[in-house]
Order: structure tokens, then sequence, then C-alpha cells
């Protein structure tokens, strides 16, 4: 199985992001991590590599910040990494960044598979991983929760679809690109042998040229960014001798506010 | 001809998803703002009752597409017959649902149509003929405003940021039968079966939600049965009976169950009541946060709710931040009082 897990580094959860006087979007010292959602597609990449063989491709989009994303996934047991960085990229939206994504399974070539994480917490779009699936012209499995079955000879598999009313299973052909849910199990740590490897991997660079397009036209833009409006809310705490007088008094207090 | 603004009706196996209707209702204003047509786009096998719906809730035309190879929707045979049906009318805007069909299908109607897609939207208006979007980033730490570059303009819209029309069933409307000339054979993917999940009520559609945190497994008085000795066995024991408090005080009020990522990670409750930034995110009316700190990626899933009030022992948890009311006590004592106080007051 060739196999290639896409990914994105962001600021991690737990920084504070904000809007700057210049307008510029600035987290602090808080640092860039692979994308938390990321982390599930090169865990399920790699155990599908760990039970049909063959090697893991992590590749990421971005300027040298993303090789904080591709290490920590070189850690965890990826192969070999490319990154992708061309000054032609300055601007993208989900579908250019798509287009690039689709060239480079083009060009790596014989790819099987191809996973990507459901979204990533800097843009919250989640658009990106269906979108690479049509261009390719291959079958999109999203949300993939669990593989039930992978028959890598025949080119099939079987996966249940994390959605809404519950699982959906479906049976598709490969190749084919998927998207990882976190029903699908915690990802691994990195080992300490796998951080020092990957601490020393020369990870290639691949240019728009490399990859025979040019620059795909951006349709989206994001015209201003900013801080949203403080939410000023006044905690009302409230008292009293009993659960039963406390809950007597805050039952009254939702009911007027008219939301039930 | 005037615009044909689509709304997009998600459905699962010919039921609609309350939120389709939210795209409807915006789609008609958008409709009054650019001069157009408010149309429902409904995809499926048998969508007659749909399709009367979605005159009842406003769509002033309905285009169809009935075909057996839509029968379980795979985004590949439902993205060929939008594509068809768009190619024959031209729409200026499609909105869907951000549901986990309606983004998938706005992405890969976007790669099909080579159309912008903005994705997962709040507020939208329309500022000299430009349709201008608003949508959080960052897990809602920002806000951004986007616009797309021409036609048509594929926009998916947050569930519960725009209000669901009154149904009026006495509507109809022209419905347009498009033939999209799909093939079950040329499909590569099928349907193997659906496992669904016990009703309940939807977390991400649901108006109230009483959620619980690991503070729901904090009740040293409880004993648990002598054949759990394990001490993991016993807080998941004891965190389970927590979700059963909260669990009656959701069904007293019609709401739906949520959870912080730890109560999930220690297995009192499955991962799909997971409310934050790697869980979902809920704008209900009111929250209600049991024995949950308020960690800034819980509060990336729920911060826009219109009421929050927090139960919680520790007076400093940052989670009094955002309540509007708040209680310093042990949920174990006030959740099951004040159940019993809604139900007295609703007449439960
Ligand atoms: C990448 C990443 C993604 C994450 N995504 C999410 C996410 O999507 N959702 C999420 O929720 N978290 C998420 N987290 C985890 C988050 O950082 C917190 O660890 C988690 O939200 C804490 O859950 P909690 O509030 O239930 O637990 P705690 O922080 O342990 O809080 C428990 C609270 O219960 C109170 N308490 C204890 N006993 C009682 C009692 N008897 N009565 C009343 N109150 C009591 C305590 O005072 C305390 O405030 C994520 C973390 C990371 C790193
Ligand atoms: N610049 C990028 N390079 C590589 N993969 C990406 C990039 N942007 C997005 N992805 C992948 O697409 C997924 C969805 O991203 P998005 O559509 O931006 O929310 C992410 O979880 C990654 O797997």
């Amino acid at each position: 199985m060739k196999i290639v897990v896409f990914v994105k580094v962001t600021p991690d959860t737990a920084a504070t992001v904000k809007v700057d006087d210049s307008g510029n979007v600035t987290w602090g010292d808080a640092p860039l991590v692979l994308n938390p959602w990321d982390e599930y597609a090169v865990e399920a990449a790699l155990q599908t590599k760990e039970a049909h063989g063959g090697s893991v491709t992590v590749v990421s989009m971005g300027d040298e910040s993303a090789l904080e994303a591709i290490r920590r996934a070189l850690a965890m047991g990826c192969n070999d990494a490319i990154r992708i960085d061309d000054p032609a990229l300055a601007e993208d939206d989900t579908l250019s960044t798509a287009k690039v994504l689709a060239a480079a399974v083009q060009k790596i070539g014989d790819v099987d598979m191809v996973f990507f994480g459901r979204q990533a917490i800097d843009g919250d779009t989640g658009l990106t991983p269906a979108q690479t699936a049509r261009l390719l012209g291959w079958p999109y499995v999203g949300l993939v929760a669990a593989f039930r079955e992978l028959d890598a000879d025949g080119g099939t598999f079987t996966a249940e679809r994390a959605i809404e009313e519950g699982r959906q299973v479906v049976a598709s052909k490969l190749p084919a690109v998927v998207s990882v849910a976190k029903d699908y199990g915690e990802p691994r740590y990195p080992s300490f042998m796998g951080i020092r490897k990957a601490a020393r991997a020369k990870v290639p660079v691949w240019s728009l040229a490399d990859l025979g397009i040019e620059a795909p036209a951006v349709k989206v833009r994001l015209t201003q960014l900013m801080n949203p409006p403080k939410r000023e809310v006044q905690c009302e705490f409230i008292e009293g001798e009993t659960p039963e007088e406390i809950a007597e008094k805050l039952a009254d207090k939702i009911l007027a506010e008219k939301v039930l | 001809m005037s615009k044909q603004i689509w709304a997009y009706i998600d459905h699962f196996k010919g039921e609609a998803l309350t939120p389709s209707w939210e795209a409807v209702g915006a789609a008609r204003m958008l409709a009054e703002k650019l001069g157009g047509e408010a149309t429902a786009v409904v995809l499926g096998n048998g969508m007659d009752a749909v399709v009367q719906q979605a005159f009842a809730y406003g769509a002033e035309k309905v285009v169809l597409v009935d075909d057996p190879a839509l029968a379980d929707y795979r985004p590949e045979p439902y993205t060929d017959a939008l594509v068809k049906a768009a190619g024959e009318s031209a729409p200026a805007v499609i909105l869907f649902p951000t549901t986990t069909r309606g983004r998938e299908l706005a992405a890969m109607a976007g790669a099909a149509l080579d159309a912008g897609v903005i994705a997962d939207i709040i507020e939208m208006d329309v500022v000299d003929g430009q349709i201008v979007t608003t949508r959080p980033v960052y897990a809602g730490k920002l806000l951004a405003k986007a616009v797309a570059e021409g036609e048509p303009q594929i926009i998916t819209l947050r569930v519960r940021a725009f209000a669901k029309p009154e149904p009026d069933a006495s509507r109809s409307g022209e419905v347009v039968k498009v033939d999209a000339g799909l093939d079950e054979s040329a499909v590569a993917t099928k349907v193997v079966e659906y496992a669904t999940t016990e009703g309940g009520v939807s977390l991400t559609e649901a108006a109230i939600i009483v959620s619980g945190g690991r503070g729901v497994s904090n009740n040293p008085d409880l004993t648990p049965p002598p054949d759990i000795t394990d001490e993991n066995e016993i807080e998941i024991w004891r965190g389970k009976q927590g979700f059963k408090l909260i669990g009656e005080l959701a069904e007293t009020l019609g709401a739906a169950v949520g959870a912080s990522r730890a109560a999930v990670d220690a297995g009192y409750i499955p991962y799909d009541h997971q409310v934050g930034q790697t869980g979902k995110v809920v704008s209900p009316d009111l929250y209600i946060a049991c024995g949950i700190s308020g960690a800034i990626q819980h509060q990336a899933g729920m911060r826009n709710s219109k009421i929050i009030v927090a139960i919680n022992t520790d007076p400093e948890a940052p989670i009094f931040k955002l309540a509007r009311y708040g209680v310093v006590g042990d949920l174990w004592k006030i959740v099951p009082a004040l159940n019993e106080a809604f139900k007295k007051k609703l007449g439960k």
C-alpha cells in the first residue's frame, strides 16, 4: 500500500489568538503543533500500513513552520515527507489548496490511499479532503471511524463513517481518499527513537514547477479579521440555605429568560 | 430570468434535517436582497414529502432529482446530480446547512463547478450586490469577513445561526424535475448498512443542552456494586451514575446531553456527546454546564450559547466567566433538586 497523509501546522488549541493593531493574526509565543485532527489521520494511516505493508508519506503545504507538523508525523512513524512551498502560494483558499494537493498525489504516483484530517483548526473549513477527492476523481469516504476490512490486492475496503445519525458503512474501491474522525481512536505518542529520527530527517521541498502546475486561482478571500465582541456577562450567583432553595431560585431565573 | 438562490435540503433516508429549513429561510432573505428566487434543491429517491415540506418552509421553486442511485447518500452521485441541475439553471448562490453531508457536498460541488466555497458562516449581508459573510475562525477566537468571487457562490450555514421559518402547509410552487442520467453501476462506493444510534435530541440542533464534565463522577457517598473492584471501573461507574442525573434533567427540559472531553476520555459517556474544539460546536438557547471547569477547548464549542448556567464546586472555575447564572455547589445535590423544581414548574 502506498499511502499519503496530508497534514497542516496550526497554533496549539490553548493559544490565545488575537488580531493585533496592524490587522495581523498573532498567538504570542504559543507553540505551533500538528493540527489535532490530523493526528488521527496519521494514526489511521500508520495502522493501515502496519496491517497491510507499504509506506506512509506525510505531505504538508506551507512555509518552514510546516516542519513542526511534518516532524511530529515522522516521529509518530511516517516513512518520509514532502513539504510543498512556493512564493506563488502566498494566498490560498481550500480549492486552490486542494488543487495543489491533488497534483502532489499525481506526482507521487501509484498512491493507493490518501488520508486527511477532519478539518484544520485555524481556518475551520473542513472542505479540502472532499475537494481533493473530487479533483482526483477518486471515491471519498469522509469521517472514517473504523475500517471493517481492507483488501489491498483486490483494491477494495469497507469503512464506518461517523454521521449525525450514527454510522454509515460504505464499501469502496481503491484508490480512495478518506478523512478520519476522532472516533478512530487515540493517536500514538512518538517514541524517543522516532523523535530523534524525525529531527534529523531532510524534508524535500516541492515547488509548483516541480508539480507541473501554475498557482491555482483563489476565489475566497478573507477581507477582514476581527476579535469577536467581548461577551460582557456578569455571572449572577444563586445562593440559598438548601439545594432545594437554590434550585427553586435558579429554575425561576431560567424560566424568566424565556429560553425554555 | 431572476437570480436563482438555491438551498440544499439535507435529509437522512428521505427525512429532512431541520437545518435545511434554516437554509431555505436564508435563501429567501438573499433572494429578497439580490432580487431572485428562493429555490430548494432536493436530491434523493422518493422525495415527494420533502418537496412539499420545502414549499411549506418558503421555497418558491423546487429543483428535484429523484433517482434510485440517490437512495443512499454518497457524495459522488449526489455531486453529479447537483452539477447536472446547476448546469441547467445556473444558480447564483447555493446554500447548504453545515451538516456532515452538507459540508461535504458543498466542498465537492465547489471542486466540480470550480467555485469558491465559504464554510460554516454565522451571518451574511449584501453590500453593493456582493454577499459578505461572517465566519468564526480559530475555534471562534476570531471572526472573519469572507467573500467569494464568481458564480455560483457556495456557502454553508452554521446550524442554528439562521432562523427556521414558520412552515405553512398551504404553500406550493413549481417543481423542476431534472434527469441527472445517473448510473449506479458507475458509482465506486456502495452503502453496506447503517448503524444508527438511539434517537435522542441531536446535539448540534438542540435548543437546550445539559452537559456534564469530570465532576459528575465526584460523589464519594455513592457505593459501587460489589462486583466492581477496579479503581478505574469504579470511576467509570460513578461517572455513568452522574450522567444519569444529567440525563434526567435533560429529559425534563427536552434537552440534549453534552459532555466535556475529560468525561468522554474517562469513559463516562460516548464521544458523540463531546462539546468543544475536537467535539461538536453547539449554539443552544440554554447550556447548563455541570462539573465542567470550562477549559478553552470546551469554550470553543459552546461559547455562543445564549444563556449559560454553570454548576461547579470551585468558585474560581473559568466557566463562571461565561455564565449568566452560577451555582457554587455540588452538582449531586443541585442537579436533582433542579430537576424536581423544573418538573413542578413545567407541570411534568
Ligand atoms: C487538542 C485538545 C483538544 C481538546 N478538545 C476538547 C473538547 O473538544 N472539549 C472539551 O471539553 N475539552 C477538550 N480538551 C480538554 C480540555 O483542555 C480540558 O481538559 C477538559 O475540557 C476538562 O474537562 P472537565 O471540565 O470536565 O474536567 P476538569 O477540568 O477536571 O473539571 C472538572 C470540574 O468539575 C468540578 N467539580 C468536581 N466535583 C464536582 C461536584 N461534585 N459538583 C460540581 N462540580 C464539581 C471541579 O471544580 C472542576 O471545575 C482538549 C484538549 C486538547 C489538548
Ligand atoms: N496546507 C495544507 N497542507 C496539507 N494538508 C492540508 C493543508 N490544509 C489542509 N490540509 C488537510 O485538509 C484537512 C482539512 O483542512 P481544511 O479544509 O482546511 O479544514 C486538514 O485536516 C489536513 O489534513
